[in-house]
């Protein structure tokens, strides 16, 4: 007996519907986020994660009431990311019934903003989202370095570093996606994840690139990931949480069924 | 008269999703969020919810005057329902913040998990965070739900040191800790029952049910 590896249904919001593109492009309409998240909590979804990718301010309160919705229907865990930059940001989110919240280039601009974030709401509930993508060439000993803006902004920081850094400052939580795979279906970047989960002591949540079930075995097995998060395989419904659950389970992982 | 459940407000968090899931199983009773140790100590039932660094806590409820409720709650033999940093809060004793005194409830006391390793020798992460088992000891709050369900956790320290007539549960995480602890009119637990789907949603039900 002990903690199972997490599923976490990602669903990218924008204006208040469900959205994924590939690749950030290509964006295809999926649905209610709150109806969503019920279909995944039913089918034994771990947590939810919402991305907001609304790039306008009215979008916000959107995202909050979507929020608030959400957190009264459905009572599993919720993390929600996506423009979080200053501490009223992350107020609003949890008192409008998130768990925890997402931090990404707020926390590149700003590093401090990720201690301060932690001591003033608990590690428990501040997630670094982390973006990376291998910058080594075949050759040479891997490197992946942190971009923001959607992968098209590099800002010459070392991925494991990065990490190690924000969790230092209080983050209980990693969101790590491989902005080389992200919207592939080729898989997570294995080395990445490895190398990330072996270098912080927090729970790293494993992201970009799941195109089948084996990919989410592979993350925890091979890429040492606590959690795998996945969006278009569940929307499309290629597959259900509870396949992927029993799936994993099937390969010996530790699962809550 | 309908019955009233209190859930404390001691300015920490959110007490959205707590006060949701509970209005989901209420079966007619009023559930109030509230600062106001008055309204806590003449409502029927009273939760005591808790989110943050103990330290915080303990401040924020003393300043409010919510401990005394707290106290006058568990003397009174009305069901007192603690969660997370707030079962806790309940110990003798947490090591966070370098040391802080808590409410001396149970004789428990709070530590961090430290360094800890799975039984296939990985590191364990701190927070533990996510779905783990419960081992129950009878009691009417696990009423309908199977022994060892998971439930969902997200803390840095546990509690040891509880007697064992007061473990209502166990979860192991590189060691044995009381994922629940129980005396008398009084339950808590260290998992989050209004995250942890049906199962939590069924022992907020049994909570409302529940007579010591």
């Amino acid at each position: 007996m002990g903690l199972a590896k997490r599923i976490i249904p990602c669903l990218d919001v924008d204006k208040g519907r469900v959205v994924k593109g590939v690749q950030f492009e290509n964006i295809r309409d999926a649905g209610d986020p709150v109806e969503v998240a019920r279909r995944y909590n039913e089918e034994g979804a771990d947590e939810i994660t919402f991305l907001d990718i609304t790039a306008s301010h009215d979008g916000r309160d959107t995202m909050l009431q979507t929020v608030e919705r959400m957190a009264a229907e459905v009572f599993i865990p919720l993390t929600v990311g996506g423009g979080v930059r200053t501490l009223e940001d992350i107020r609003n989110l949890l008192n409008a019934g998130a768990d925890k919240v997402s931090i990404n280039s707020a926390a590149v601009n700003n590093p401090e903003f990720v201690r301060d974030a932690a001591q003033r709401f608990g590690s428990q509930c501040i997630v670094i989202a982390i973006d990376a993508k291998k910058v080594s060439a075949e050759s040479e000993a891997n490197r992946w370095e942190i971009f923001t803006h959607g992968g098209r902004k590099p800002t010459g920081l070392d991925a494991v570093e990065w990490a190690k850094r924000m969790t230092d400052y209080g983050a209980g939580e990693v969101l790590l996606t491989s902005m080389d795979r992200d919207g592939t279906k080729n898989g997570f970047d294995i080395a990445l994840t490895r190398a990330i989960a072996d270098a912080v002591a927090v729970p790293v949540i494993a992201s970009g690139g799941v195109g089948s079930l084996q990919h989410l075995v592979d993350g925890v097995q091979l890429g040492g990931a606590d959690a795998v998060l996945a969006a278009s395989i569940f929307h499309f419904a290629e597959h259900t949480v509870g396949e992927a659950k029993e799936y994993m389970a099937a390969a010996g992982i530790e699962m809550r069924m | 008269m309908s019955e009233t459940v209190a859930i404390l407000d001691y300015g920490m968090g959110n007490l959205h999703s707590a006060a949701k899931a509970l209005e989901k199983v209420a079966d007619g009773q009023r559930i109030v969020v509230t600062s106001d140790p008055a309204v806590a100590i003449a409502a029927d039932r009273v939760i005591f919810p808790g989110v943050g660094a103990i330290r915080d806590c303990m401040h924020e409820l003393r300043s409010r005057g919510l401990d005394q409720a707290i106290f006058e709650v568990a003397a009174s033999g009305k069901p007192l329902l603690g969660i997370c940093v707030g079962m806790q809060a309940m110990m003798q004793h947490s090591e966070e913040n370098g040391g802080v005194e808590c409410l001396g409830l149970f004789p428990g006391n709070v530590v961090h998990f430290g360094e800890r390793y799975g039984d296939l020798g990985e590191r364990l992460k701190v927070p533990h965070m996510g779905w783990n088992q419960v081992q129950q000891e009878e009691h009417p709050m696990w009423e309908g739900i199977d022994d060892y369900s998971r439930f969902y956790f997200v803390h840095s320290y546990c509690i040891t040191g509880l007697p064992e007539e007061q473990v209502s549960g166990r979860c192991d995480y590189g060691l044995r800790f009381a994922a629940a602890a129980c005396r008398s009119n009084i339950f808590a637990v260290q998992f989050h029952p209004e995250k942890s789907a049906s199962h939590g949603m069924t022992l907020l039900s049994n909570f409302l049910r529940w007579q010591p």
